[in-house]
Parts: structure tokens; sequence; C-alpha cells
């Protein structure tokens, strides 16, 4: 692996960690529903990296959580957040962030904020509920069923998050083109 | 950044971290399969007395699971509208001690130990080239980052109210990962000038 690849790895781990620890970071039309922007350091990791790249940023982060250091929202972090219900989610990143990167690299030649609005609804909605729901279901017995009534609520803070990271994805490509690496690998 | 290790030592810090997570991972596995209230009623009372005997510092950090109460309510409402109230409290006991066992190795291993502990099981990933000192290179570097980007938040925070009057948010985002990649840049630069990240044949 190459060094810069390393240090953009750990970079989108770190900026993951930010995203969560950001005090009052508001997303517009949240409607009261408590939601952090964490989840959308998974899907920019993916959309900025690649789908390599990405996932490897998420399983970083996710080693560093487990080794002790409390790097999820709220602080949360350590050896228990693997065993709350939210486990699917947690794991669904480095799944959401791969995704993501892998659709972000098949549409190469798209401009690029459909492009990054597929990639990000695909991997961070689809495939993130897809584990989430898994996970929960797994984890407090309910019915699948139930579990997904139990997730639904967040849909939108996710589906805004999509959005945001396509706006992102597409400043990006104007301000820095070479620093989607995605669409350079 | 608050930690969750406990910087004063108590008769847990000082046994092996690979025994700890050893232990942690048999009693996991141990009580997934049991479904009797009684065992997990007197397994919470147990986790809570390892807390005790930890002191008051480690009884502190029970208020990490506040933030799971509304899970937890909604988790028991929809076991009770299925008409088993009591399976459900059976889940919620089980998954409260099991956080809080978790959290207990957190609190007692300092964050070296615990990766001196699980090198051994990073060592395959010298067959696709990568080192567990890279790994250990990168953890380093990302906890490294993570102050640096909240300066450089701050300070794209800051620009923009004396631009505007009012907080950046989201609209920070875009020049924030131009800026982080930048830096990624230079720091990929100055690692390469001092001979590169270490690689999978050299140990």
């Amino acid at each position: 692996m190459k060094d810069r690849s390393l240090v953009q790895i750990a970079l989108y781990a770190a900026i993951f960690a930010v995203l969560g620890l950001l005090p009052k970071f508001d997303i517009p039309l949240a409607g009261g529903v408590p939601i952090t922007a964490q989840s959308m350091g998974a899907m920019l990791a993916g959309v900025m990296l690649g789908a390599w790249r990405g996932a490897a940023a998420m399983v970083l982060m996710l080693f560093v959580v487990a080794l002790g250091a409390p790097l999820l929202a709220g602080g949360r972090g350590g050896l228990g957040v693997f065993f709350t219900p939210s486990i699917g989610f947690i794991v669904g990143w480095v799944a959401v962030a791969f995704v993501a990167g892998a659709i972000m690299q098949a549409l190469r030649k798209a401009p690029v904020f459909p492009a990054a609005l597929i990639a990000s609804v695909v991997g961070g909605i689809v495939v993130m509920y897809a584990f989430g729901i898994v996970g929960m279901a797994m984890r407090t017995q309910l019915s699948l069923l139930d579990a997904t009534k139990a997730c639904l609520i967040f849909i939108p803070g996710d589906a805004i998050k999509a959005v945001l990271t396509a706006l992102v994805a597409q400043t990006v490509a104007r301000g820095l083109p070479e620093a989607l690496l995605s669409r350079n690998a | 950044m608050i930690s969750l290790y406990l910087p004063e030592r108590t008769w847990l810090h000082a046994i092996p971290a690979g025994w700890k997570l050893a232990a942690l991972a048999l009693i996991s596995l141990v009580i997934s399969p049991i479904e009797s209230l009684p065992v997990m009623g007197a397994l919470i009372l147990a986790v809570l007395a390892l807390y005790a005997s930890l002191g008051s510092a480690a009884l502190r950090q029970l208020a990490l699971l506040r933030a799971m109460w509304p899970l937890f309510a909604i988790l028991l409402a929809f076991h009770w509208w299925n008409g088993d109230l009591i399976f459900g409290l059976v889940v919620l006991t089980r998954l409260l001690a099991m956080i809080l066992l978790a959290n207990a190795v957190t609190m007692t291993t300092r964050m070296d130990a615990m990766m001196d502990a699980v090198e051994p099981i990073l060592r395959p990933l010298g067959w696709v080239g990568l080192s567990p000192r890279a790994v250990a290179l990168m953890v380093a570097m990302m906890i490294r980052f993570i102050p640096l980007l909240f300066a450089l938040w701050e300070a794209l925070n800051e620009s923009y109210r004396a631009r505007t009057g009012k907080r950046g948010g989201w609209r920070l985002l875009a020049p924030f990962c131009i800026q982080t990649l930048r830096l990624s840049h230079h720091t990929a630069e100055a690692l390469a000038a001092r001979g590169g990240a270490p690689r999978g044949d050299r140990r």
C-alpha cells in the first residue's frame, strides 16, 4: 500500500470521528429527531476515497474505537458499543463506505452530483439499514418487521445526509478535482 | 476528549488485557442462549458489584448508558406489544450486562496494552503486505489528526462567522474536505521523506 493511501485512510477515519464529536452540528430540517452527522462520515469516506480505501478507513476507525477511544457520537466508544443493539449500523459503516465507493467508481463517467447522490443513497441508506435492521433484530430478539419500525424514524435524517454528501462531493470536485480519489484512482 | 480509561489503578487493571478479552468473549458466548430472568438479574447485580469494586469513577461511567434509554424503552415496548414482557426484560438485562462488562474491560485497559493484545490477530495482514507496525502508524496518525482537524474546523468556522455573522455548520464541509486533503498530501510527503511507512517484509 502506498504511503498516500495510508495517510488518507487515517485522515477519513479521523474525519469520521470529528463529525461525531463536533457539538451541535445541526442539519436543516432534522425536525427534532436526534441525528448525528457521523454516518455521513461513512458516506464521505466511500464517495471520496473509493471502495477499498473507504472501507479501510472505517475498519481503522472501528479498530481504534475497540481499543478504547470514545470516538462515536456522544462520546461513546470502547468495547461496549460492540454489544449495543446498534451493532448492525456500526459494522455496517464498513459496507456503506465500500458500496458507496464502488458505485462512485462505477459511475466515473457520470457528473459528480448525481453519481455521489446515488452512491450515498444506496450505500448510506439501503446498505446501512439492511445491516442495521438485521443487527438490531439479532441483538434484541425482535422480528425483522419490528426492528424495521424501530429504525424508520432515522431515515429522513440519513436522506438529508446523502444529499449533503453529494453536495460536498460536487464542491470538492470543483475546488480540488484530484481530491476526489474515487474518480482518478 | 473524555477518556473511557480509569487513571487510578484497580485490581482489574492488574489482569493482562488478553485474559480480560478472552473472559469477555467467553461470558458473551455462555450467556447468549440463557433465557431466564433470575439468571440475568443475578448477572446484572454481579456486574454492578464489579463496578462498585472498581470505585466511584467506574460507577460514574454508568451514566454513559443514559443516551441509550430511549432505544431500550422502544425495545421493551415492542416486546410488550408482542405479549412477552418477561422475554423483553431478559433481552434488555442481557444487553445491559454485556455492554457494561465490555466497558469494564475498556475502563481498565490502556490502549497500548490492548494494541499489544490484538497484535497476534493482525499478523495475517502481513500476507497482504501490511505490517502490524503500519497499522500502529495509522492508528497513531488517526489519533493525531483528530485535534488537528478540530482546529481546522474551528478556523473555518471563525472565518465564516467573520464574513456572515452566522455559524457555518454543514456549509463548511466542502472546504473542510479540501483543506484536510491538502493536509494529507503534506503528511504523505513528510512520511515519504522519512523513508515511508513500514512494509510487510521488514519487522
